[in-house]
Order: structure tokens, then sequence, then C-alpha cells
């Protein structure tokens, strides 16, 4: 992607050119917009510990054994759930203590990681193309296929998006990680529409635009070649602050019964347990939320990180 | 030398030597704190401005006549921005060691400011009728209505037609030339000692460029005010300007009556500037244009900053910076208001 | 301006039937049958559904229900019944409502005194440490789900120290209300600081600004009139749409603090299948979307007179 942009932007710089060619190539090396965003990115401690978290998250997400030898699903009375967490046994099942059937918290959290990851990254992925696609065309080509897709647009954003997943999810009588991945997608689409739509009336508006029209490219040349690359920043940004948010969707859904269930395991389904436990045990629902909203946080940060590097006003 | 003082509502500090400049600018250096480093954009500057007197300072951008100048009015960002040393007197007071509170109250009474680009420059949700009358609402504590009658007034001078009708419109209604005369209608407002216009024919169209540079000197002439015109436009300056201050990288590398300077530039960066300006007479011919491009403020070249450049540099412009010295005929006679800062002076000017 | 708002107008009718028709075929796609649910799992003999369906409408073409509902709701006002208990969705949304409404304008208040002050500091003082504590209070919120926020504040102020009830009770005094009202605000409350603040740093360098300051203005004119105006356009324009959206997501909030509002409304309605109450309360929902942003549209052309009503 970052290499893609780049050639792009010299490649455009010779198509606009008769005013900047004349000024002489400089001596230090020209960066671009990503190149200075990403020098700007390595120097950022919000970035470097985001990306660290994110990692170590995916981590979890794709090799849960690596982080515990417990068995999450395996409930031991003996470990009645009044037994506190021991903070210094760092790592072992008692680490967390453990919940209601005694089962460890710990490795609960550790294999509750995957299924909020897998929701999340699947929606941002299907939610950031099909906004991506019907956003392009509609700011693109504008008229009367903007006002149908805007209007479009508007219906699926008029209905509130937490209520509208409800009711999607309550259509499914057997509910699994897919089922609220549609859930979510279904009324998500559409903020990334919105962005995509008016980065792209800016975009479309440049000079390099107008001038690879004058050279008569096609139309899918310059959509994709021109008009893509230049105004997916604000995409990429909003589509990661969004993989946050879509992880705290899920555990509330999870949490309000209406999304998994057990015996998936996830940070919500365990919140929404320890919800019912919170007067007598709190470490049941403390540490859940406190992973969930580190992991939130993480995203966040990231795409906040992003969108400053990738913003030169803001330098 | 005539002052001319209409705004008497605050007795402003002022001797009445007459040898004192309105505007003296000393040995002033700024500096920027970047991310890759420090940048400095203004490296020694000295010059000065007397009442009814126009001064160009010329130069391409990044040279620091803008920076100079933001200095001089008290709106450079700072920080990035940092003055770490120089005077800059206005009647003979340091405006640097002054007060917020009393900087403030020169800044539009006595100091104002011609920006570039008027439609960024003005308020695009006020009316300009409402920025006009704020110079009269603030400084002279008039009311509403009283700085409106104010503003249509002001707008008649600047000659925009139909001003009572125009009073209530927001700066996107007006064209470029008549956004520009509304930014000059803001600058003269309260009739100040001095004006410094940056670039203010810059970003119109070169019929209106005229009008507006015509307007500007003939209010600078019924005031007496002085002027400070920042331009990189060799052809604006001959017209109106007094005298010229040439700037590159941050100095003064030559200073000149407006019109010798035309004639016999004393520095090579000067004579460069006035080859590559277009004439007639040589129809035909390639353009000149000085190789290379500005420095980079973060790392200056040793020496004279403009030797890389320099078709005629030496050793000793790699080494040594030359200093802004008095220039003089071949017989040693004196060249008032001139000077250059060239090593080789003496055979630019003379040879 | 009045061809400006007939356009609006005429455009939000689509969306307003879109909406609506896309609840009631998200509703109405529901498995499982609400009559049956009635009758637990012993069921009842087919003839008695048939004769329940008809009653409710429910054999009808789903276009055919649609029409019929929309229609009843625009010309008589009349938002059908409940199946189970047979009240009138209107009595039931009466009683819901009101409670929600009330939470909602707390907590926008809140949001928007607290944003707003904090934002402004932060944008003022850009890059000093005021602002970094900003950013990371606000940082902390949104990532922060609002049920996990809502149990901290729960155990630690009912719980542990006592200061406040744990539920709020049936009367719903505002000092009960305010709370739930923290809570259900504390997201959009961080955005709205955030986007002042940027806002505000934003514009604290353009032009104009530098203009106001040369021409001597002090430094409060130059903040509150020509700072000010141009970094609130956004800032309106999501707190306008906000109201709709805080109503919405009352949903866990009101489960957390007991409160029986619209949120506990449209959960049971959810969870039991009550098909009509949900598309009612959305319906509701909707139209407090459009007008607000209608207005949101109309304060924006106040604001920023370079908007063309073309």
């Amino acid at each position: 992607m970052p290499d893609m942009t780049k050639t792009e932007a010299l490649s455009t710089e010779g198509a606009v050119a008769p005013v900047d060619a004349i000024a002489p190539v400089t001596h230090e090396k020209p960066r671009s917009l990503w190149g200075d965003a990403w020098a700007d990115l390595r120097r950022n401690p919000y970035f470097l510990v985001s990306s660290v978290l994110i990692f170590v998250l995916l981590l979890i997400a794709a090799f849960p054994g690596l982080f515990t030898s417990a068995d999450p699903t395996k409930g031991d009375l003996v470990h009645h759930f009044l037994t506190k967490p021991e903070l210094g046994s760092i790592g072992s099942p008692d680490w967390f203590g453990y919940d209601g059937q005694g089962r460890s918290v710990y490795a609960r959290l550790i294999y509750g990681t995957r299924a909020s990851i897998i929701v999340a990254v699947a929606v941002t992925l299907i939610v950031t193309i099909i906004g991506s696609i019907t956003g392009m065309i509609s700011g693109y080509f504008g008229g009367i296929t903007d006002a149908i897709i805007s209007r479009i647009t508007d219906i699926f954003f008029g209905i509130p998006f937490l209520l509208g997943s409800m009711v999607v999810l309550q259509a499914f009588t057997k509910r699994t990680v897919w089922t609220v991945v549609f859930a979510l997608a279904f009324l998500g689409w559409t903020q990334i529409t919105r962005v995509m739509r008016g980065s792209v009336i800016t975009v479309k508006q440049a000079d390099y635009v107008h001038a690879a029209k004058a050279l008569g490219a096609g139309t899918t040349r310059i959509l994709f070649r021109h008009v893509l690359p230049n105004a997916m920043a604000p995409v990429i940004v909003v589509s990661t602050i969004a993989l946050g948010g879509y992880v705290g969707a899920e555990a509330t859904l999870s949490y309000l019964g209406l999304g998994l269930a057990s015996p998936t395991i996830s940070w919500g389904v365990d919140i929404s347990a320890g919800a019912a436990q919170i007067r007598v045990a709190e470490h049941i629902l403390l540490y859940p939320s406190l992973m969930l909203s580190v992991t939130v946080l993480a995203f966040i940060m990231l795409g906040e990180a992003v969108r400053n590097a990738l913003d030169p006003k803001l330098r | 030398m005539i002052t001319m003082d209409n705004t008497s509502t605050v007795p402003s500090p002022r001797d009445g030597n007459p040898q004192t400049p309105l505007l003296e600018v000393r040995d002033l250096h700024v500096e920027f704190h970047t991310r890759d480093g420090v940048a400095k954009a203004v490296n020694g500057v000295n010059y000065s401005v007397s009442a009814g007197e126009t001064l160009a300072v010329l130069g391409e951008s990044g040279s620091g006549k803008s920076v100079t100048a933001q200095a001089i009015m008290g709106i450079l960002d700072m920080p990035p921005g940092r003055i770490p040393q120089g005077e800059i007197l206005f009647r003979g007071q340091d405006m640097l060691k002054m007060s917020f509170e009393e900087r403030r109250k020169l800044r539009g009474r006595k100091i104002a400011m011609i920006f570039q680009d008027a439609l960024s420059s003005l308020n695009p949700v006020l009316t300009v009728g409402y920025q006009l009358g704020e110079m009269f609402r603030v400084h002279q504590g008039l009311s509403k209505k009283e700085a409106r009658l104010k503003a249509i007034e002001l707008m008649d001078k600047v000659k925009i037609p139909a001003a009572k009708e125009r009073v209530d419109d927001y700066p996107h209604h007006f064209s470029g030339g008549m956004r520009q005369r509304i930014m000059i209608a803001m600058a003269i407002a309260l009739e100040p000692d001095l004006i410094i216009a940056d670039e203010p024919t810059t970003a119109l169209d070169v019929t209106v460029q005229a009008q507006v540079m015509d307007l500007l000197a003939e209010l600078q002439r019924e005031l007496n005010m002085g002027l400070i015109l920042i331009t990189h436009d060799l052809g604006v300056v001959a017209d109106v300007a007094d005298k010229i201050a040439v700037m590159y990288a941050g100095r003064i590398v030559e200073t000149a009556p407006v019109h010798e300077i035309y004639k016999r530039p004393a520095h090579p960066y000067t004579r460069g500037l006035l080859d590559s300006i277009p004439r007639l007479d040589q129809k035909g011919q390639d353009l000149f244009a000085i190789k290379g491009l500005p420095p980079n403020l973060l790392r200056l070249p040793t020496g004279c900053s403009f030797n890389p450049r320099c078709t005629v540099a030496q050793d000793i412009c790699r080494t040594d910076v030359p200093l802004l010295q008095v220039v003089s005929e071949q017989d040693g006679s004196e060249l008032p208001g001139r000077a250059s800062a060239c090593h080789f002076w003496k055979e630019q000017l003379h040879g | 301006m009045g061809r400006y708002v007939a356009r609006r107008l005429l455009q939000m009718i689509p969306v307003f039937f879109g909406t609506t028709l896309l609840i009631f075929l998200m509703v109405y796609s529901l498995p499982g049958d609400p009559v049956a649910g009635l009758f637990g799992d012993k069921g009842t003999d087919p003839a008695t559904l048939a004769a329940l369906r008809h009653e409710h409408g429910l054999d009808l073409p789903i276009m055919q229900q649609y029409w019929n509902y929309i229609s009843d709701i625009l010309f008589h006002f009349d938002f059908g019944k409940q199946i189970r208990s047979g009240r009138e969705i209107t009595d039931v949304l009466g009683s819901a409502f009101p409670v929600t409404l009330r939470l909602a304008l707390l907590a926008f208040a809140i949001e928007m005194v607290v944003g707003l002050g904090l934002g402004i500091v932060a944008g003022l003082k850009a890059g000093k440490l005021a602002d970094n504590l900003v950013l990371i209070l606000t940082l902390l919120i949104i990532s922060m789900p609002v049920f996990v926020l809502g149990f901290i504040i729960k155990t630690v102020f009912a719980f542990q120290l006592g200061w406040i009830e744990p539920n709020v009770s049936n009367n719903e005094t505002w000092g009960e209300l305010l709370t739930p009202a923290i809570v259900l605000g504390s997201l959009s409350l961080a955005y709205v600081a955030r986007l002042t603040r940027t806002s505000m740093a934003e514009n604290l360098r353009a032009d104009y600004v530098r203009t106001a300051v040369a021409k001597g203005l002090p430094k409060r004119r130059v903040i509150g009139v020509h700072l000010m105006r141009n970094s609130m356009i956004p800032v309106v324009t999501f707190l306008g749409t906000d109201i709709g959206a805080l109503m919405g997501g009352a949903v866990v909030t009101e489960g957390i603090f007991n409160v029986k509002g619209v949120g506990g409304l449209i959960y049971d309605s959810i969870i039991r299948r009550e098909g009509l109450t949900v598309v009612g309360v959305v319906t509701v929902l909707v139209v407090v979307y459009l007008v607000a942003s209608l207005l949101v549209d109309l304060l924006y052309a106040v604001l920023d007179p370079r908007i063309r009503y073309a």
C-alpha cells in the first residue's frame, strides 16, 4: 500500500507540473506522505506501545496454548469463586483467581481473546471493503448515483447501532462468531461509506486527477490508480479506530446475552457472568473488563497515531 | 520629517528627534525549533524605516523576509519560534522588552499589517463590516453602530463600490481585489504610523495588482505612513519604494536606494534577480535563472550562504561570512544608503 | 433558505420510510412466532393461533403489514398493541420515553458543559500538560465500554463508598439520574472534548486568527469571537446527532442502574419478540434523529455563512 502511493505521488508530480518543474530536484531525498508518516510514527510512543500490545494480542489469539497450560472450560470446585487472585503467581492459572464454576479466570481471558479479535477484524474488513466501494462510487460519480447511495446510507445510519445489532442477532437461533460479525457489519458499513465519500470528493478535485483525465486515462484507471490510493488515508484511520470499537461492541452484545454465549469463551460472556456476582467477587468482572479496555485502547491509540502522522496540519 | 498623529487618544512614547527613525530593527535573529533541528530563519537583520518612507524587502520564499515582519508585529508562533537576540525599536523603544499589553496596544493602532491571502486572512464567519468596525470598538471604544458607520467610511476610502450595501457581506462574497482592499482598509483604519504589507498583491490578477498598489501608495502619502513592502517581485518595487533591502537566507545581502540597485547591483544575488526579469528587448534569448535552490535553513552553508549558487564564488566565500558593509565609488566618494554583503562588492559594483 | 429547508425535508421522507421499513423487515424476519410464544411449550390448537394471527394482521403479506402499520402511526398516531399484555404501545412508550429523555438530556448537558470545557482548555494549551492530561483521560474513557465504566462507578460509589444508591428508584429524580447520566454521556463527552480540542488547535493557526492578533485585539476577544465561532462548527454537528444516539444507547446504562426507560423496554421486547414495540421505539428514535439532524443543518448554516443553499 505505501509503495503504491509513493509511485503514485511520483507519477502525478510529473503530470501536474510545469510550475514545479522549474524548481530543480532537492538535494535531500524527498519523502512521500506515507514515508513522512512512517518517520513520524517510529518516534511516537503511542504507536510503539499500541503496536506491541496488538502484536501480543494477535499472538494470544493465534496460540493461546503458549500463554497458559490450564483448560479454560474445566471447572474444579476446589477453586470456589471466592478464591481470590494471587497476583504474585504471574502466568499461573491462580493469577487472576477463579470464577463461579472454579475455572481459571486467567485461562479464560487468554482463550477469550480469539473470539474478540476474530469478530473485530472480520467486521472491520467487511465494512471497510463495502464502505470503500460504495463511498468511492458515491463520491466519484455524484449526481443521481450519489443521491441514491447517500439515502440508503442515511437509512441504515438512522437505525441506532446497538439496537439494530440486537434485533439482527435475535434473528439467529444459534449464535456464533459469524452471526455476531454479520450483525455488526450489517449496520457498520455506513460509517466508512461516509468517510470514503467525503475523502473521494476532495481528491476528485485535485489537479492530478484532472491531469490524468486530460491525459486520457480511463475511469477504472483513475479510480484505482489515482483516487483510491489518495483517498484511503482517512478510511484506514477510521477503520483502525472502529476496530477497537467493534471489540467493545462484541463484548457489549455478549454482555447483554445477545452476542456470543457459553460455551464459546469470550470476555463479554465472562463479564456478563461476573456482573451477577459483583458484590461477592469483583475479580471475575474486573480482569475481563481490564483486558477488554486495554484491547480497545490499543487499537484506538494506533488509529490516532496513524492519523496524526498522516495529517501534516497537526505537525 | 513630518509626522502626523490623529490617534491621540492614548499618548504614545515619541521623542521629537527627527533623526530617530520610526522603526529600527537591530541585529534580529529568529529561529524555529523543529523536529529535524533548529531552523535559522533570520540571522542578524538590520533595517530602518522613517515616516513617509517606503522600504521594500526583497527575497525568495524562505529568505526570512516575512518572518522578520512577523517578529515586528509580534505574531510569530512562539514556540516553535524564538528570538534569541536582537532589538526592534519603535520610536526608540524596544518592542521585544515591552509587556504583552503594551505591544497589543501598538498593534493595529500604530503598526498595522496587510497579509498576502486576504481570503484566508479575513474571518470567514464574520461580516467585513464587523471585522472593520472591530478596530474602532476595541481601540477607541466606539459603539457597534458608530463602528459600522466608520466601517462604511473606510470601505468608501479604499474605493469599494456600494460600500453601504456591502458592509454586511461576508468575505467570500467579494472578489480577490476587493478583499485585498478590505485588508488595506483594516490596516489604515486607525491611521497607523507604519504599515507592513506582506506580498499584498501576489495573490491577485496582474490587472488588479497595479490598482491595489496604487491605492496603497496613495494612502501612504496621504497619511504620511512608513511602509515596509515585502515582495519577491522586482517589478512592483520600482514604482513605489524609496529604498530596497535584499534578503537571502535570513540576512540582508544588499541595501540601496531603489533606482541605483537596478543600474548597479553590488551583490551577485541581486544581479541574478535582476537578470531573471524577462525583458522585451531580449526577446528570443533564454531566460536567466539563478542555479540551485535556496539553502536549507537547518544546515546553512559555511561562509557566504549564497556561495553554492554563486557564479563568482572564491575560496574565501566558502570560509568567511561577508559582513554587510558600506560601499563607495571607485574614487572613494560615498554612496549614501548603499551596502553589500559580498567579499567582492568592488568587482560587482565597478566591474 | 426556505428552499433549502424544503429540500432537506423532502430528503427526510425517503429516509423515514426506508428506516422504518428496514427495521420492520428486520423484526419480522425474526424466527419464532410471537403468537405461539404466548402459549408456552404446551402450545394450543392451530385454529386459535390462526384467529389470533388474523386479529393482529400477521397473516397479510409483509409489505401490506408495513403499510397498515405505518399509516396507522401517521394518520391515527396508533402504534398498535402489545401482543402479550394487550396494552397500547403508545401507553407503553408514553411511560418509558420521558424517563429516557430526561436521562439523555442530562447526559447531553453534562457532555456539552464538561466536554466543551475540557476541549477548550486542551485546545488552547495544545502540547502542554493540560492538553496531554485531557488526551489521556478521554482516551481512557473512549477505550472503556459503557458497561465496564458503569460497573466501576457502581462498585466504587455505591458499594464501596456508599455515596449513591446502586439502583434508581421508580421516582427517577434528577439527583438519582445523575450517575447514570454521567455514565451514559461519558463516551460522547470524550468525543466532544477531542473534537473541540482538535478544532481549536487547528484554527488557532489559521490566518484569520493571526490577523485578529495583528489587529491588536485582546486575547479573550481573539479566542471568544474569532476562534470559537469557527471551531464550534464541527462540534455542533456532533452534538446535534448525539441526542438521538444517547437515547438509543441507553440500553446498557439503564440495565446497570435499573432505570425503567426505553432501553429496558426495547431489551425486553427483543427478548420476548414483541416486534411492534421494537419497531415503535425505533420509529420514534428515527424521528428524533431526523429532526435533530435537520436542526443541526440549520444551525450549521447560521454558524457558517459560506454554506450555499443550492
